[in-house]
């Protein structure tokens, strides 16, 4: 899209200290380029990473959102990625019902290991989001919950 | 005196201090409290009562120190099982009766006696569910989005939702938490929809479908559908059966290690 071609994606990753915050540690480590539109938050683990924390990126600005951890069987606490992969099938699935744009959520299991994959996990987000175009349908709506703060 | 106000009677002499039950209301049966033998005429129960009154049951300010007896109907029988499973109702401290389908009066002593008799009642949507969920699943995810921002900008946060579900028990819910504010507590469409995606959310593999919240609705948005949806779509995925709950745990506190994960990358 042509009106797209000067936007910048705005995309937060939220990501487990294990296995994804090392993994991204390794991209640079290994001198891998990769695109600068991520900001990236540190978790203990995805078990961590409540559902509220990506409504409230999309409501903040975010274009689109990475959540990422350990593989399943790798998490340093055992099975906090198993919990966290089942409340993304329901949040998953719940946002959909609601007509929240899900493609704009991407979920993945990067290791410490995987620098490679991290660089295009970020880079394959960055060009499908510069597609999607930015989320102005949800940032309109927040955008009025703002207005209504600066009356208060 | 009819059936249920006879044994209502028998079960305060029997030392109950509070029989629970439904009395004639201007539209419909509304909840009834019926502490004294006198009272108990004014109790029916029929297939027009729809309040969910397991939702008393874990109000001790209301339910007293006394023996409870419960009229249920079988939504109100699923969320005491769940209430139990979840550690909230101790059944010893209750008397338990429905109405079966041959008018009978039948009391129930263990969860299992509950489940069972709930396992030969099937969970259905209702037809106006049906055909919400048809006209719903028919538009496109735009249509959807605008549909439901419309529908919440109408809520007024009164949280009618929450005190009629029978599973919303926290004595201190995220609402209420302000350090940080998840959800601002004013009604706009954006935090009205954050308030009731927390709220399904928490409700997942919980939520036993009576669709108390919906009716609870004073401007009459349908947030039952969302969590009856939700315990459609993902009931075959969880093994969950409302009013069986779960024996190793609720289903977002519990997993399989091969759970579906099409949708990671």
């Amino acid at each position: 899209m042509d009106e797209n071609s000067e936007f910048e994606p705005n995309i937060v990753a939220f990501v487990c200290n294990w296995c994804t915050y090392a993994g991204a540690d390794l991209t640079g480590t290994s001198r891998l380029k990769y695109a600068t539109n991520v900001k990236i938050v540190r978790f203990p683990c995805t078990g961590r990473i409540d559902f509220m924390l990506l409504l409230k990126a999309f409501a903040g600005g975010a274009d689109g959102i990475i959540v990422s951890g350990c593989h399943p069987n790798d998490c340093h606490y055992t099975s906090g990625n198993f919990h966290a992969r089942r409340r993304w099938m329901a949040l998953h699935n719940l946002l959909e019902l609601v007509g929240i744009d899900v493609r704009r959520v991407r979920y993945s299991w990067v290791s410490a290991a995987e620098g490679a994959k991290w660089a295009d996990l970020v880079n394959s987000t960055v060009a499908d989001i510069r597609r999607f175009g930015p989320y102005t349908e949800y940032q309109n709506v927040a955008k009025q919950l703002e207005m209504e703060d600066s009356h208060e | 005196m009819n059936k249920i106000a006879e044994k209502a009677v028998a079960l305060l002499q029997e030392g109950h201090t509070l029989v629970l039950g439904y009395e004639e209301g201007d539209r419909a049966p509304r909840p009834f409290f019926c502490r004294q033998a006198e009272e108990a005429q004014h109790l029916v129960l029929d297939e027009r009562c729809t309040a969910n009154l397991a939702v008393y049951l874990t109000k001790p300010e209301l339910m007293g120190k006394g023996r409870v007896a419960v009229f249920a109907i079988t939504s109100s029988l699923r969320a005491i099982a769940q209430l139990t499973a979840e550690n909230q109702l101790q059944l010893e401290n209750l008397t338990i009766l429905t109405l079966t389908a041959e008018q009978e009066i039948k009391t129930f002593a263990t969860l299992e006696e509950i489940r069972s008799y709930l396992s030969e009642v099937p969970y259905e949507l209702s037809d106006t569910e049906k055909a919400l969920d048809e006209k719903l699943s028919a538009m496109t995810r735009e249509e959807r989005w605008k549909y439901w921002i419309n529908e919440f900008s109408r809520c007024i946060k009164c949280y009618a939702c929450r005190a009629a579900c029978p599973m919303c028990y926290c004595t201190r819910c995220i609402t209420e938490v302000n350090r940080p504010q998840w959800i601002s507590p004013w009604p706009s469409p954006l935090p009205n929809m954050e308030w009731q995606i927390n709220r399904v959310m928490h409700l997942v593999g919980r939520c036993i479908g009576c669709g108390a919240c919906g009716r609870a609705c004073p401007v009459g948005i349908p947030v039952d559908y969302l969590s009856k949806k939700m315990l459609q779509d993902l009931s075959e995925e969880f093994g969950y059966v409302p009013g069986q709950a779960m024996q190793d745990g609720n289903a977002l506190s519990t997993f399989k290690p091969d759970d579906k994960e099409n949708f990671i990358h």
